[in-house]
């Protein structure tokens, strides 16, 4: 009955809206894993900041687990998450080694100053190219490395003690855990 | 004329009228609308050469120059592979800055140079469009396609000609 | 401490809804009047809760809680106490509390206003709200808790976005929700008459009222987010077509139309249906604008961090509540008897065209904002679909729109004659048409044929308004009749008539400073003039201040009407200290006629010379004035006595058969 099909077109066209949702939710970037996961970390070499002269390079990545920390120091993020990085730095043992991205070299260190110092060590990657190789769209951004130097983790946005808790730290015991 | 009738009318006036409505909109729709290339796919002939189209990347550090007439600028947008010129007559928008992604919005002159009507910066410091963070290569062969970035979470600012 | 009785208030204001959403809804089929009359006391219940959060998150805010970590991220000590309380709704997970509680304080408003009404009624309704809050309740508790603590707890908030340090766009979110949110009564109203089975005349006369100050919030809000964006962004603009700006103007086009479906249905019983559909439909729009704004679907300038698993919760909540009506509505709805019949020429059919006009707009434009989504979705590309296109659709809808106003009004209902009308509007036909002619001469209409045509519709549409008045008033006697006619049971005619007349205005002012408005992109020296729209802008140079919370450059500009100076302009570039993005501050002149702009770009050299932006803009405060006059039309119309004495219409019974006699 024509009459009864009349009242069914909401409900038909609404479905047809919600099944272009779905599909626009899926879409979403940040449901897809980073390509890089399960890869080697890219080769780099890059001074450091605080000494121009001495280098970091992908090899100081081997060894250990690490966590690599992409700042920089007018990014908001970075520094609210940078209390949660000292502490990790200070308890578990991990080594934090920092990307500083795109930065002016005297504001990176201000920062450092004034808020203390979490990394191991921190390359200065100044025309962002280094971070490109590494997927690097935003900060703040910090990745998981194993001992074998393979990126197993990317996280984006801000570390706090929830994220720490929760998803990284379980990771990097994980990788600890493993020859 | 029947109440029937008249029903029948209102029906088929109705259709007609959505149908028109339809065309016209779909029509409308397809000449103003504007896709989205990165340089690449510029460079590769893939973008109209008469219409208005976006384009976004990576503005690459260096390349910002002001025009002697103290409004032009004009700066290179690129995704790693590829580059193209831009220039913009006009106020640029607060969150544009060299080293940050970019969507500009014009038309490819003659000259291979895109003239920008509009340069949208819809993101905050941190992050950059989702658009062009798909587009935009590896700087070595490490990885191909690359996760795009999280949308932003502030407003922004839209600067037109 | 405080933040976790917020959040044992919010779990208590769940627990509540959804005792409120099942108890009383079966009470109103076993007829158990005990349950029944569990509804008032839940609702007051749970908007005392959500309150309660509410109010625990604004302390937080105000003591510079930064343990929480929504005030960390949302805050900072230096920010102004003002402020403070509307960072509580700047963010994701405090608008969401917002919204749950506007939604709990429209649920106690019914349960208090609604004396008049059967107990079933208001048991179905009120259950009907609590479904709904249950679904914002469970979205923040399991995804957006705003109460979440942080460790370790930073020494210092991170700045409040500079652009939301703004009273314009403080207050603009609260009045759009109370718009979103008050469709949820005309929602739950139309639910409950399709759960009943029976939708007659009084169940229009009781959601007309509620509908009518949902929409003035929402006619307030959205004319508030346009006004701050002109003066705020620095670009001189007012109307986007941004999503999040769609996504606020569809809801309040089907609430237009709702609005006349209401009248309709309350004096003829006619498009019962048409008014249930719509009514679903409205709160469906505010309820996907939410979506639209926080799923990261769509890219937007105002949008929401945004978080799959929380697009994903609202995609499902959105299945639920509007899927399950629209079935509720085509199970229901073929059995509700249509009533009354209309001929083609009578006020009914007027209103039904201007009804199918906005809902075909309302369409196009969910159309344009779901584009770029459809074209990735088959893979055609990735586009934007700008102005242009939007604002064809706008001038293919809106004369139609406006031509029918103008007539509608003063037809009859049911029946009237072709002639009749013609007879009373062929004189505001001809100035009409004259108007038109006259701006079509060169130098009024510019070359563009749009001139003509908006400054036509406006003129027509006041010209026939005025008529209907000198009608009215021709049959009262005098200066005291027609007083009399204002402060007695005629105030819903002057509401429309100055609702009506807001449209004008509002055409007026979005032909004039589309088409007239002056935009120059220049450089200047310090000393050097510019003539923009015969006024002269005098640039005195640019120094460097601080503010409370940021440094700037601030310029300094004359200008000149003639010979006569008439203001001095000191627009401002800003670099706040707690985040890098700079700010542009713009300088106006308003006036009713004109606003004049000064906006700063950016130092061009070391000597001074700044690139910057004069705008004249004409008539753009017709805009707001007009979404203003629709505002206080609506006020009026929502004054008349009839709902003041409703009460006295309603007969007891068990469902919406209430045997309310049609006023013609």
């Amino acid at each position: 009955m024509s009459k009864s099909l009349r009242f069914l077109l909401p409900l038909a066209l609404f479905v047809a809206l919600v099944a272009l949702l779905f599909f626009g939710l899926g879409t979403d970037p940040r449901k897809v894993p980073s390509p890089l996961v399960g890869k080697p970390v890219p080769q780099f070499t890059l001074p450091t900041l605080q000494d121009p002269k001495r280098t970091v390079s992908d090899a100081d990545l081997r060894g250990q687990v690490s966590l690599v920390n992409v700042w920089f120091s007018t990014c908001v993020s970075c520094r609210a998450e940078h209390r949660q990085l000292m502490a990790i730095a200070k308890e578990s043992g991990v080594q934090i080694v920092g990307l500083n991205w795109k930065d002016d070299k005297p504001d990176a260190l201000q920062m450092l100053r004034q808020f203390g110092n979490p990394y191991h060590v921190v390359a200065f990657d100044e025309d962002g190219r280094v971070g490109i190789d590494w997927g690097v769209y935003g900060a703040p951004e910090t990745f998981v490395i194993d001992r074998k130097g393979t990126i197993r983790y990317k996280q984006i946005g801000p570390i706090d003690q929830a994220v720490w808790q929760e998803t990284l730290r379980p990771i990097v015991d994980q990788l600890k855990a493993e020859s | 004329m029947k109440a029937r009738q008249k029903r029948l009318l209102f029906v088929a006036l109705g259709i007609a009228g959505v149908g028109a409505a339809a065309a016209m909109a779909l029509n409308a729709l397809r000449s103003n609308i504007a896709y989205f290339f990165s340089p690449s796919q510029v460079l590769a002939r893939e973008a109209p050469a008469d219409h208005v189209f976006r384009l976004g990347g990576l503005v690459e550090t260096g390349t910002l120059q002001r025009q002697p007439d103290g409004l032009t600028l004009t700066f290179v947008v690129t995704d790693n592979a590829e580059k193209v010129k831009v220039s913009y007559t006009g106020i640029l928008p607060d969150l544009f800055s060299e080293g940050r992604g970019v969507v500009t919005k014009g038309k490819l002159g003659n000259d291979g140079v895109f003239y920008a009507e509009e340069v949208l910066a819809k993101h905050d410091e941190e992050y950059m469009p989702p658009e062009v963070a798909a587009t935009l290569k590896p700087h070595s062969d490490a990885a191909k396609a690359l996760d795009a970035a999280q949308k932003a979470t502030k407003a922004s600012q839209v600067a037109t000609q | 401490m405080i933040p976790e009785i917020g959040h044992f208030a919010l779990i208590l204001a769940l627990a509540l809804a959804l005792v409120q959403a099942i108890f009383p809804l079966a009470g109103s089929f076993t007829g158990s009047r005990a349950w029944m009359g569990m509804a008032r006391p839940l609702a007051w219940g749970q908007f005392t809760f959500t309150l309660l959060a509410l109010a625990a998150l604004g302390q937080a805010f105000l003591t510079d809680d930064f343990s929480v970590a929504y005030v960390a991220h949302n805050s900072n000590s230096l920010l102004p106490d003002m402020y403070k309380v509307s960072a509580v709704w700047g963010a994701h997970e405090g608008s969401l509390l917002l919204w749950a509680t506007l939604l709990a304080a429209w649920g106690a408003a019914v349960a208090t206003f609604s004396r008049a009404l059967p107990l079933a009624v208001i048991a179905r309704v009120i259950s009907v709200q609590g479904m709904v809050s249950i679904g914002f309740l469970l979205f923040m508790l399991l995804t957006s808790n705003p109460f979440d603590r942080i460790f370790p707890m930073p020494p210092e908030g991170r700045d409040l976005n500079p652009l939301l340090q703004d009273f314009g766009l403080a207050i603009h979110p609260p009045m759009l929700y109370m718009g979103y949110v008050g469709f949820s009564v005309a929602f739950a109203f139309a639910i409950a008459a399709l759960i009943g089975g029976r939708l007659d005349a009084a169940w229009a006369r009781w959601s007309r009222p509620w509908t009518t100050v949902a929409w003035i919030f929402l006619t307030i809000g959205i004319a508030l987010g346009s006004w701050w964006a002109y003066y705020e962004l620095g670009w001189g603009g007012w109307w986007f077509w941004d999503p999040v700006e769609n996504a606020s103007l569809m809801p309040w086009l089907v609430g237009t139309a709702l609005i006349h479906s209401l009248a309709v249905t309350e004096k003829r019983g006619a498009f019962k249906s048409w008014t249930v559909l719509l009514a679903i439909s409205a709160f469906s729009l505010s309820l996907l604008g939410t979506f639209l704004v926080r799923s990261g679907v769509l890219t937007s300038v105002h949008a929401f961090a945004t978080d799959p698993t929380r697009g994903t919760f609202i995609l499902i909540f959105l299945c639920v509540v509007i899927g399950g009506s629209l079935v509720l509505y085509a199970w229901r709805a073929p059995s509700v008897s249509t009533g009354g019949g209309f001929t083609l020429v009578s006020r009914e059919s007027f209103l039904l065209a201007n009804n199918l006009l906005l809902t075909l707009f309302a369409a196009l434009v969910l159309f344009g904002t779901l584009a770029p989504l459809i074209y990735e979705a088959m893979a055609w590309g990735k586009i934007s679909v700008g102005f242009p296109w939007f604002n064809m659709m706008f001038l293919a809808v809106m004369p139609f729109l406006a031509l029918f106003m103008g007539i509608g009004h003063l037809a009859r209902w049911k029946q009237d004659e072709p002639g009749r009308l013609a007879r009373q509007l062929w004189i505001a036909f001809a100035l009409s048409v004259a108007v038109t002619a006259l701006a079509f001469l060169p130098g009024i209409s510019a070359g563009h044929a749009t001139v003509p045509l908006g400054i036509g519709l406006a003129a027509w549409l006041t010209f026939s308004h005025l008529t209907g008045l000198y009608e009215r008033l021709r049959h009262k006697r005098g200066l005291r009749g027609a007083l009399a006619d204002l402060t007695g049971n005629s105030r819903s005619y002057y509401g429309m008539l100055l609702a009506h007349l807001g449209v004008a205005v509002l055409i007026v002012g979005i032909t004039m400073v589309s088409h007239f408005g002056v935009e120059k992109d220049v450089r200047m020296s310090p000393g050097a003039s510019q003539e923009v729209a015969g006024y002269r802008f005098q640039f005195e140079g640019a120094q460097a201040v601080n503010g409370p919370n940021y440094r700037a450059h601030r310029g300094r500009f004359l200008v000149f009407e003639g010979d006569r100076q008439i203001a001095v302009l000191e627009p401002e570039k800003r670099a706040y200290l707690t985040g890098g993005m700079p700010m542009t501050e713009a300088a106006i002149l308003p006036g009713l006629t004109r606003d004049l702009y000064v906006s700063l770009g950016e130092a061009v050299d070391q000597q001074g010379d700044w690139a910057l932006r004069l705008y004249y803009k004409p008539y753009v405060r017709w805009i707001w004035l007009g979404a203003i006059f629709m505002g206080l039309g609506g006020l009026l119309a929502l004054s008349d006595r009839r709902y003041r004495t409703a009460k006295q219409r309603v007969q007891a019974g068990d469902t919406i058969g209430a045997a309310g006699t049609a006023r013609i």
